[in-house]
């Protein structure tokens, strides 16, 4: 057996994982051709590389099937019920950071705290007879923050990409979604309340508290994290 | 745990026999209900807490998280009147915050659907329960959020104040929050001081996007502005209230100390009354009022909707398991559903799982 490393399969995410590795003194690269999800681990042993979905890290190393993992803090949250029993989190690797925020239409000036956020949906459920809609598609994290914050008369809707663009095609009137610099929100004539994020998320490196190790497992693992620092 | 899905089926029969024998009718309905009707009902949270199908052709559907809205549903589309049912079945709840208790488990309930004399119908209800548990040690307490409702509509303030704090009886912290604002202990936040100040705040908003319109938006502008012109809720108020929410005794002295407050805020006498004829009846059916506990607060962060009388049943050495039997009023909930029409309903369930598990 190996230590399984999960790590995203394309993009800025997986090549700074990689450089984060790098500098650490564990070299990971892509093997085969660039279609291929293949990987290998220099410099460490015991120690394989498995590409994945971003978002299917965290189901894997619940279920234990990969011993460590890289990715969000948002999808760790949003995807794990009581996820700290479910894994463990090793190191912020300081990158990736992004904020799930909620945003209402730029023209509501009424609207700045979860406060006017609440008032404005009585009204509107008032003089529309259905519940506000927010497109999110971080469902369990936004409702826990909108109940925390008292928010009644609103409801979710699923929105799993171009969610800035729902409030002009009129079907979401606010969202809440994953943003970095916020430019996108702008250009949709979009602004963030002015309230603690649901979330402040960035790239992680987590332990599953499930998989399964033998002693040489063990040893590659406390190997592998002296050489990360972690 | 290790008490059995078969004997806990036993059970919800054995006590929807009671239920019957005392003159209810049986009744079943689907496990799986339209989700939007629930959902409209309980909002997003009601997602936290049931399991939610979906169907191409019939759209989200749940497994029902409870029997009262169907059993409304029924009685308000084809039921006589007066009437009284039973019910035994599985519901579902999603436990993610309590991964220990069981996500399906058995409900037996008896609702009454009677315009007689409300305080008569509670206590027999409550009564009955207390009839049906009695062989099992458990601690009943009781609540009555139409006195909450009396208090908050009886505020000196204005309208529009004493609707936000209606809206959110069944949220305390957001309930609190209101409180402290209207009561000036909480300032005003520095962006809608500044919007306030402008003359027109809407000349640099940009453009108006999504199906929240201007007119909306002004109209909630114009709310502001006048909530912001209206004295602060005196700290008498804010007393009053705070006492009312902390009255916790027996029934006897329960109603006594809420005289002492509605002195000062007559506007509890009307729900007094009703609390008062409720104890009376409760007493004629044989329950020692001087020793049943009342709490001002029961009932108000659960998540169904009573609107009056409120009650429970729990285990004092098992504070680990939810309560054995809950119920109250719910009168507002067959306006909601009733499309036009409205009956007073009293109603409550036993859960024979944790019934039998504290039985042992």
């Amino acid at each position: 057996m190996t230590i399984k490393l999960g790590v995203p399969s394309k993009g800025r995410l997986m090549e700074k994982t990689f450089d984060w590795f790098g500098a650490r003194g564990v070299k990971l690269s892509r093997t085969g051709s660039d279609r291929e999800y293949a990987g290998a681990v220099e410099g460490v042993e015991g120690v394989s590389l498995v590409l994945l979905s971003a978002g299917e890290i965290p189901r894997e190393l619940a279920a234990g099937r990969i011993h460590l993992g890289v990715t969000g803090t948002d999808l760790i949250r949003e995807k794990l019920v009581q996820w700290d029993q479910k894994v463990e989190q090793l190191a912020e690797l300081g990158f990736g950071q992004a904020d799930l925020i909620v945003a209402v239409p730029a023209a509501w000036v009424d609207v700045d705290s979860l406060d006017d956020l609440d008032g404005a949906a009585a009204a509107f459920r008032a003089r529309h007879g259905f519940r506000m809609r927010i497109a999110t598609k971080y469902h369990r994290l936004v409702r826990d923050y909108l109940r925390m914050g008292g928010v009644a008369d609103y409801q979710l809707v699923d929105s799993q990409g171009a969610t800035e663009g729902t409030v002009k095609n009129l079907t979401a009137e606010a969202i809440a979604d994953i943003t970095s610099t916020g430019e996108t929100l702008r250009a949709n004539h979009l602004k963030v309340l002015a309230e603690e994020p649901v979330l402040r998320s960035q790239a992680t490196l987590f332990r599953s508290r499930a998989a399964k190790m033998n002693d040489a497992d063990r040893e590659a693992l406390r190997t592998l994290c002296e050489m990360l620092r972690v | 745990m290790g008490v059995s899905f078969a004997a806990e089926k036993a059970e919800a029969e054995r006590l929807r026999a009671v239920f019957a024998e005392a003159g209810a009718q049986p009744l079943d309905c689907a496990i799986m209900q339209s989700a939007e009707t629930l959902l409209d009902l309980y909002g997003e949270d009601i997602r936290a807490r049931a399991y939610v199908t979906h169907d191409p052709n019939r759209g989200e559907m749940m497994l029902r998280p409870d029997f009262t809205v169907p059993v409304v549903e029924m009685h308000m589309s084809d039921g006589a009147e007066p009437a009284r049912y039973t019910y035994a079945g599985e519901v579902f709840r999603r436990q993610e915050e309590h991964p220990e208790r069981p996500s399906e488990y058995y409900q037996v309930g008896y609702e009454v659907f009677d315009r007689g004399d409300q305080a008569k119908l509670d206590a027999e209800v409550f009564g009955l329960f207390a009839e049906v548990l009695k062989p099992v040690n458990l601690r009943p307490v009781t609540g009555d959020i139409g006195i909450l409702t009396a208090a908050v509509a009886g505020l000196q303030t204005s309208q529009e104040r004493r609707d936000a704090l209606l809206r959110h009886i069944w949220r305390p912290r957001r309930f609190r929050a209101l409180l402290d604002r209207f009561s000036g202990k909480t300032p005003v936040p520095a962006p809608r001081a500044a919007m306030l100040a402008q003359d027109d705040p809407m000349a640099k908003a940009g453009p108006v996007i999504g199906l929240r319109s201007e007119r909306e938006i002004e109209a909630r502008i114009a709310a502001l502005r006048a909530d912001a012109a209206e004295p602060p809720l005196s700290r008498a108020q804010v007393d009053l209230i705070d006492a009312v929410l902390a009255v916790r005794e027996t029934c006897s002295f329960a109603l006594e100390h809420l005289r002492d407050i509605a002195v000062d805020m007559p506007a509890l006498l009307p729900a007094l009354e009703t609390f008062e004829r409720r104890c009376d009846a409760l007493a004629a059916r044989g329950v020692d009022v001087a020793e049943l506990d009342f709490e001002a607060s029961y009932g108000r962060s659960s998540m169904e909707y009573y609107d009056g009388f409120a009650f429970g049943f729990v285990c004092e050495s098992r504070p680990d398991l939810p309560p054995v039997a809950t119920g109250g009023r719910y009168d507002a909930l067959t306006r909601r559903l009733g499309g036009g029409q409205e009956i007073p309903a009293v109603g409550g369930v036993i859960r024979p799982g944790i019934l039998l598990e504290v039985a042992r």
